[in-house]
């Protein structure tokens, strides 16, 4: 049993060590900046500039981050605090359908109806012309996927709020809703922000939904119209010619450690908010 | 905020509806019973049933090897090690694994692989999907097993059993539900992952007959029917969708029921 537990302690370090060791050849044939922030890629000439995909990567992202959490906030309150019991337990079973939902799947929706919206509805609207395969394609598939974290965790945390400062807010004359903006949030404001980190940890490292929709052109998107190219799609995209061309396997291995850093980075982060809020509230 | 709530909840909607209506057509007994005949993905006859059978036998045998896993690492997180600094870093360490994309640990794997010269098969997706989904059920596993009260275990200890009698006997029964829907779950995430298994279970168009043959899984099935120039195949990655939709429901349906049925073991 303590070996299994030291198993999991241990392998993080594999990992890191393994992906490390691939990743050298590239990390010590150039400088770490001229990988990152130059926007040449032409492994047959060995010019490898990760910046158009980090950017796109960190684009996809935020994007998602800000069409999901609003919406996913809003649905956590109303279901925490003001929903009837019915609703409650018809959204439940929903979310946690829509948290099992593989990620092929949403990518396939996302080809069958966002890009074909995308591409024949907002895009006009907004004046430009577009294939579709976008960064908001991707945002908005992405956003769908991760709102079942965002939901669950906030609603919890909301819930775990003690009745007591409610009712000392009620009893001071404040509405529902002052309450809930001024008391409940601001109580749960930790909660909610580790809520948000996991689901920025989780929509920077997907995969599969993301690159059948965002168009995988490997240039710095400069509208929302725009395709993109996220490091996990460049990844996914291009092992099959890795071995063949020099370093080109090394750099899709930077490419791999360079998420395995910020997804750590970010899960410690939220691991030590949630411990700080238990802690606080104990 | 009611439009916030109905913006997620018609969004699953959209989904299972676009996906069922373009993928309704297609279905058909053939696409589950036969496997690919020659030139499947240019329109010609077949089905998909070497990528439905490997994704069942490398979802099975992953959320297997990982119950195996998680299981002493659950207990041991509660039963022994408690709140020492030892199970807070087991405990980080499993958040940090929880969060790593699927397609890093398929890359790590891969250069595993490589060091060892082996070749794509259903031994190593295995072994990649177990990685990527154990962190999964030993935290869902770890927060069901903290809820079982602690009048219980003291009572199995007033009694004279072992730590290791109680944990086998007396906490897996009470947490027999919530370790039942960890595994649902996890079987769930291990059967829809591409990512994983893109480089370490390679493709095939029949069913592996043994361990170290590369297997087809559905994830991979509906990308590569999707990337193919004729519609009639594209419709079929819709079917195939569609399959593997129902197989997902099927796992969430069996652990919500499994969950009521077990609840007559469970001290309240």
């Amino acid at each position: 049993m303590l070996l299994a537990a030291i198993f999991s302690s241990l392998l993080v370090f594999i990992i890191t060590f393994a992906l490390i060791q691939s990743a050298a050849p590239i990390l010590t044939s150039q400088p770490l900046s001229k990988l990152l922030l130059t926007s040449y890629w032409h492994p047959t000439t060995g010019d490898f500039g990760f910046y158009p995909f980090i950017v796109g990567t960190l684009f996809v992202t935020g994007l998602t981050i800000v069409l999901a959490v609003p919406v996913c906030l809003l649905t956590a309150i109303y279901l925490a605090e003001y929903a009837p019991d019915k609703i409650r337990g018809t959204m439940k079973p929903a979310i946690d359908l829509l948290a099992g939902i593989p990620s092929v799947i949403f990518g396939l929706w996302g080809v069958l109806f966002v890009v074909p919206i995308i591409r024949n509805y907002v895009a006009p609207l907004s004046g430009t012309t577009s294939t579709g395969y976008s960064l908001l394609a991707g945002g908005v598939v992405l956003s769908i996927m991760v709102s079942p974290i965002i939901i669950s965790i906030s609603q919890e945390v909301i819930g775990t709020v003690p009745f007591r400062l409610r009712e000392a807010s009620f009893a001071l004359g404040a509405t529902k809703w002052q309450t809930t903006k001024h008391v409940v949030l601001r109580r749960a404001l930790p909660g909610i922000v580790a809520a948000v980190v996991l689901a920025f940890s989780r929509a920077f490292g997907e995969t599969m939904a993301v690159l059948m929709v965002v168009g995988n052109v490997a240039k710095v998107p400069s509208t929302l119209f725009d395709p993109a190219y996220p490091l996990p799609a460049l990844i996914a995209n291009n092992y099959g010619e890795m071995l063949s061309i020099p370093l080109y396997g090394s750099a899709l291995m930077l490419a791999a450690l360079i998420l395995l850093a910020v997804v750590a980075l970010f899960s410690v982060a939220a691991r030590i908010i949630l411990t700080k809020l238990e802690s606080r509230s104990t | 905020m009611l439009l916030s709530t109905s913006i997620v909840l018609g969004s699953l909607l959209a989904l299972f509806a676009v996906v069922i209506l373009k993928g309704a057509f297609a279905l058909s007994l053939s696409m589950i019973t036969e496997t690919p005949k020659a030139g499947y993905y240019l329109g010609g006859g077949g089905g998909i049933l070497n990528a439905i059978v490997g994704s069942l036998y490398l979802a099975s045998g992953a959320t297997a090897l990982a119950f195996v896993i998680s299981i002493p690492i659950a207990l041991f997180l509660n039963e022994y090690a408690g709140r020492s600094r030892f199970a807070s870093l087991t405990r980080l360490s499993l958040d940090i694994l929880w969060g790593i994309p699927s397609i890093v640990y398929g890359a790590f794997a891969f250069t595993i692989m490589l060091y060892l010269g082996a070749r794509a098969s259903l031994f190593w997706g295995i072994i990649t999907v177990t990685l990527f989904v154990f962190p999964i059920m030993t935290r869902a596993m770890d927060e069901v097993i903290a809820t079982v009260p602690l009048r219980l275990k003291e009572g199995s200890y007033a009694l004279g059993s072992t730590r290791l009698e109680t944990a086998l006997k007396v906490v897996t029964r009470q947490a027999l539900p919530g370790i039942l829907t960890a595994i649902l779950l996890a079987f769930g995430r291990a059967i829809g992952d591409a990512a994983s298994v893109l480089f370490t279970a390679g493709y095939t168009d029949s069913i592996p007959r043994s361990l170290f043959e590369p297997v087809a899984t559905l994830p991979l099935a509906i990308f590569f029917q999707l990337s193919t120039p004729t519609p009639e195949v594209q419709e079929r990655a819709y079917a195939s969708g569609i399959i593997l939709l129902i197989i997902v429901s099927i796992a969430s349906l069996a652990s919500r029921i499994s969950t009521r049925r077990l609840m007559k073991y469970v001290v309240k």
